[in-house]
């Protein structure tokens, strides 16, 4: 299968097979505006199989959010039709207004304007998220 | 944890907070400086400051007429939007016998929130009337909320089941009384470890001390989750036993923590029921005890100790209530700056 290369925008590589919409739908992307491609379960040396999506343009990204969902995917910056940049997403120590709470028990459910925030639990196991109120864990 | 890695500033009001830095100088120039700070967690307290209060009670124990004027004029406000009538009178108690006064509501169906208020709104409000607020809370993160809604110290006294810091401190303030030490024990923890949240910040905060080993006793529906177990395997000197079987390790504990099994954490009433006589502390099993064994519970009890228990000296639980009544003072007094008179920092007061 053959996707056409990007002259001007954004490849986000190695994200875990299957996942590329869950990390589109977190980018905050609105892929009714955005010109984009996702390959998915490509075939890749390093994990077998992985998801790529391309995005043409400059678009406006939450990577901190990639972070979260796909630290392991790299991100890369094409200009003139050439990779000019490469980087791994890093893991924010907060995240706020990414993802929610899904404890029923969180005051988040109940109080009106609070913002759904969440951070880097160093106690554990790696890149586990909890919610600042309640300290439930982050769920994909 | 390290006692650097703590969590946020809590707290709208422009005070140092818990997780100031370790070279603050205080009321009484030691480390942290609490005044105007709130308690959202045990975990924003230092270790130096948790060993001080415990000393400020048992002083305050001891000299109860002289500091008995160390917050007049001060107004302590408790905010209960669920039942708990032995917390509320802990905090009230203890804010009357420092001198201050206390106003306050117990049941949200007395209060503001029945007519849709928010917690953030009710406690700028209440900051106006208060110099203090204790607050208790059915849902989880709510003492947070309040925290950084509120100008005055604000003292988390439940929040669902979350933290619930000051039963904590009152439980360590009975293992240094009845054991003379918070640190070096084996001590076993009964029932429910699974919703249980005084054993899970029990269990946070003696890792802290370190050297400690418990004994986590519990039916498999109900065993201690994985995040309390991280935080002891994450101390170097702590470790843990998970058993079925407490007449099998009960002549190895230094104090044993009973918990009762809460109806009101279960969605379903038939795992209720299934589960809440899993254990019951009877003479019996204390025979095969320590005979300097203490026995804790945070109260209340249902059935998981038996009566005859509370005639057996190692019973500890009604002591942990006047403990917590006594912690309370400490922390009401240290949190609004007020000196208790005559006190030395880390003085040490015969029990």
């Amino acid at each position: 299968m053959e996707v056409t290369s990007i002259n001007q925008g954004v490849i986000i590589d190695h994200v875990p097979a299957g996942r590329a919409l869950t990390v589109l739908h977190y980018l905050g992307l609105d892929p009714s505006r955005t010109r984009l491609a996702l390959i998915m379960n490509a075939p890749s040396r390093r994990f077998g199989a992985k998801d790529i999506i391309k995005i043409e343009g400059e678009p406006e990204l939450r990577l901190d959010a990639l972070g979260f969902v796909a630290p392991q995917a790299s991100i890369n910056r094409v200009e003139g039709g050439r990779i000019v940049d490469k980087r791994r997403p890093v893991r924010p120590e907060s995240l706020t207004g990414v993802i929610a709470c899904t404890n029923p028990r969180c005051v988040t459910t109940v109080e009106r304007g609070l913002p759904q925030s969440f951070h880097l639990d160093h106690t554990g196991a790696d890149g586990v998220y909890r919610c600042d109120y309640c300290d439930e864990k982050a769920e994909v | 944890m390290s006692e650097q890695q703590q969590g946020p500033i809590y707290g709208r009001h422009d005070s140092p907070s818990f997780s100031s830095s370790s070279s603050n100088t205080s009321l009484s120039g030691h480390r942290q400086d609490i005044r105007g700070s709130s308690l959202v967690t045990l975990d924003e307290l230092d270790t130096w400051w948790i060993r001080e209060l415990i000393h400020r009670a048992a002083y305050i124990d001891a000299h109860r007429a002289r500091v008995a004027g160390t917050c007049k004029g001060k107004v302590l406000a408790t905010l209960f939007y669920e039942p708990s009538t032995r917390t509320r009178l802990s905090f009230e108690t203890a804010m009357l016998r420092l001198g201050g006064q206390v106003v306050g509501f117990a049941g949200s169906q007395l209060s503001s929130v029945s007519k849709g208020e928010s917690i953030a709104d009710t406690l700028c409000v209440v900051s106006s009337y208060a110099d203090i607020i204790a607050i208790r809370h059915p849902k989880e993160g709510a003492a947070l909320v309040a925290a950084r809604s509120a100008d005055v110290p604000v003292i988390n006294a439940g929040d669902g089941g979350h933290l619930h810091p000051t039963q904590t401190l009152a439980d360590l303030a009975t293992l240094q009384a009845r054991l003379g030490r918070i640190d070096h024990l084996t001590i076993g923890l009964c029932g429910d470890l699974t919703f249980g949240r005084t054993v899970h910040s029990l269990i946070e905060t003696l890792t802290r001390f370190g050297n400690v080993r418990f004994v986590l006793v519990s039916p498999p529906e109900l065993t201690c989750p994985r995040y309390v177990l991280d935080r002891i395997d994450a101390s170097r000197t702590c470790s843990f036993q998970e058993t079925g079987d407490l007449e099998a390790v009960i002549g190895d504990l230094d104090a044993l923590y009973m918990t009762r099994v809460q109806k009101e954490r279960f969605f379903n009433e038939d795992d209720y029921l299934r589960l809440r006589d899993s254990y019951i502390l009877t003479e019996d099993k204390l025979r095969l005890a320590k005979r300097d064994m203490a026995v804790l519970h945070p109260l209340p009890r249902v059935n998981e100790i038996a009566v005859e228990v509370d005639r057996d000296p190692r019973a500890a639980y009604f002591q942990q209530v006047k403990e917590g009544m006594l912690m309370r003072m400490a922390l009401e007094a240290a949190l609004l700056g007020d000196e208790l008179p005559g006190y030395e920092p880390g003085e040490e007061v015969a029990a």
